[in-house]
């Protein structure tokens, strides 16, 4: 019996082991390209090319930085992909939580319907509407310009299902209380429903700010002309080597860098709206 | 006037969901409207395709794909060839991955839970070009992973230059075949103009760079839907499964695999859809280079409609790629339906 119990242990030892190795292993794989991404930007040219798996930068130097934001684009990019996603996540969250409010509590003609068809929308692959959406900018005039940049994707599907999932969890006899205090729609909506929704609200807005910030496709087919050119897609310009001269490593790391941050950040500090956000994605 | 509670209710109704609707409509549905009936034109870009200069060609544009012998086909069966390695490979591997991470980060006898959690998940929050851009730098051909390979002896290939396909490397490896003097049975023909030795390449040494970053970005996020799957099994049935002694394989295998189907397969469904349209990190990292081996059915009808400027070929393939993916899209479904019955 004893030796049955100290051979239990043992293996529990053993394989806890080899848990914190699997752990550790793996997080060295996901997350050391980003430190060699965040060293190699402070490093020489040279010693960037010579040392990449060095984690130390040695000289430590910011001259990247200073070319990024001297002789390219940096800060009009930096600029456009602020103003692109400041309005793109504004405009989600307010018009994606008024659609799902209605789809969940409003009782009006078509509204089944209306689901459906955001449903059926959620399940049209991205990539199929490149050109599709690009037909449709020329065709009003809005193309290469900042409409064109946020219009199309200021309303997602995906968002709208999750406020609806959300409205539908939260009890109705709130609503009903302010509606015998004679409380319209919109006044009921706005400031008895919504301040109740501020953790849907918060995963919408990180799930929004995210994407639109990251987005590149749509940047793609929406506009041509260099001034329009959010961080993304100024980026893949970029490395694409308009620049000429040698690989620029440090450079091309640090715009990178400058592309990352903000998620990052934003990542750090709301981890669990992240989590909540991949997860909700998943319940569609 | 006082309109009736109803009345005023439905009319709230239509003005809450109207803008989603408009943008919806405008720039979801009309675009696809739009675009079927350019990819059964001519268009070359100039001008509206609504006017009637635009000569119409039928399925001409969808001909091109399948049935007529050319470039065209040749570049759109070569794209299907290499996404088809591509999802057959990634879509495995970073389910596998993930389930695997996720049961380790879940067991209870491991601290630091959050840590590694955060960890796994923080690539698939990144922007795609940056990652790509990354990884352009840590595959360069003294890049780190060279560096890394060099250290245990091994000399690493020129990764993005290398069109050469794995299958074909591991077959000349085995001796099976003579790489550079392949059998005539395969190079001397095969199906929609492609010779069964290029169908048979496998994905390039470029593609698998491509595959792993990929894979490295999208198992997190597959790994926290094992993750919240996992924390939704009642602890009673794992204890009860463990006073009636089964070992921690037999666990794995009877009573959490079982509990994890339905996310299992919404894993698979959402990889094979999210694969099917990989397009950035090609944009970024080869535009289809070398040898056409990174080209993808997208990235294809991208450059088809805005670097050649054949705006119907480039939709045609568009609606090909809609097709697949709504086809993988239906079988899953029908597969979970026999399951849940």
């Amino acid at each position: 019996m004893a030796t049955v119990r100290a051979n239990h242990g043992a293996r529990t030892v053993a394989s806890t082991f080899v848990g914190y190795f699997i752990l550790i292993f793996f997080a060295l794989v996901f997350i050391y390209p980003f430190v060699i991404q965040l060293s190699a930007s402070f490093k020489t040219e040279p010693n960037a090319a010579l040392n990449p798996l060095n984690p130390v930068p040695d000289p430590f130097v910011t001259d990247a930085y200073h070319k990024v934001f001297l002789s390219t684009d940096m800060p009009l990019w930096l600029g456009n992909s602020l103003i692109v996603t400041i309005a793109i996540t504004l405009g989600r969250v307010l018009l994606d939580s008024m659609a799902g409010y209605a789809l969940a509590r409003l009782r009006f003609r078509g509204r089944r319907a209306l689901f459906s068809a955001v449903i059926a929308i959620l399940a049209v692959p991205g990539v199929v509407l490149f050109i599709p959406k690009f037909l449709v900018l020329k065709q009003f005039g809005m193309y290469d310009t900042y409409t064109a940049l946020i219009l199309p994707i200021i309303a997602d599907a995906g968002g709208v299902f999750i406020m609806k999932q959300f409205f539908e969890s939260i009890p109705r006899s709130v609503e009903e209380a302010a509606r015998i205090d004679g409380a319209g729609t919109w006044r009921i909506f706005w400031s008895v429903v919504l301040p109740m929704g501020r953790p849907a609200l918060i995963t919408l807005t990180i799930v929004s700010f995210q994407s639109s910030w990251n987005e590149f496709a749509h940047s793609l087919v929406a506009v041509q002309s260099p001034d329009l050119y959010t961080l993304p897609r100024g980026l893949a310009v970029l490395v694409s080597g308009s620049l000429g001269s040698g690989n620029q490593y440090p450079l091309k790391l640090g715009a990178a860098v400058l592309a990352t941050i903000p998620v990052a950040i934003i990542f750090v500090v709301f981890q669990r709206y992240f989590v909540r956000g991949a997860n909700e994605g998943a319940d569609k | 006037m006082r309109l009736s509670a109803k009345a005023r209710e439905n009319i709230a109704g239509w003005l809450f969901v109207a803008p989603v609707f408009v943008i919806l409509g405008l720039f979801m549905l009309l675009p696809i409207l739009m675009a079927m009936w350019v990819s059964l034109t001519d268009w070359n870009g100039q001008g509206s395709p609504f006017k009637s200069g635009v000569p119409f060609v039928g399925f001409d544009n969808y001909s091109k794909l399948f049935t007529e012998d050319g470039l065209t086909r040749q570049d759109f069966m070569t794209s299907v060839r290499n996404n088809v390695y591509y999802v057959g490979i990634v879509v495995p591997v970073q389910t596998v991955l993930a389930l695997g991470l996720a049961l380790v980060v879940n067991s209870r006898m491991l601290k630091g839970k959050g840590f590694f959690r955060a960890a796994f998940f923080f690539p698939s929050v990144t922007s795609s070009v940056a990652i790509s851009v990354v990884f352009l730098f840590i595959f360069a051909s003294s890049g780190a992973v060279n560096n890394l390979l060099a250290f245990f002896g091994v000399q690493g290939p020129q990764w993005f230059a290398d069109a050469r396909g794995i299958l074909h490397l591991a077959l000349g490896g085995l001796g099976l075949v003579d790489v550079d003097n392949p059998p005539a049975l395969l190079t001397g023909g095969g199906p929609f103009g492609l010779s069964w030795w290029e169908w048979l390449a496998g994905p390039s040494v470029a593609m698998s760079t491509i595959m792993l970053l990929v894979i490295w970005t999208t198992s997190g996020t597959f790994m926290l839907m094992f993750l919240a799957a996992l924390q939704d099994i009642p602890v009673t049935l794992e204890e009860a499964s463990m006073l009636d002694g089964a070992g921690r394989w037999k666990r794995l295998r009877y009573v959490t695999l079982p509990m994890l189907k339905p996310t299992l397969f919404l894993v698979l469904t959402m990889g094979i859809i999210a694969t099917w349209q990989v397009f950035d990190q090609v944009y970024v990292m080869s535009q289809g280079a070398p040898g056409k081996t990174t080209l993808t059915p997208a990235y294809l009808s991208y450059t088809q409609a805005f670097d050649n400027f054949e705006y119907g070929t480039g939709t045609a393939i568009s609606f090909v790629l809609f097709a697949i993916i709504v086809l993988f899209t239906i079988v899953q479904r029908w597969l979970l339906r026999e399951r849940n019955t």
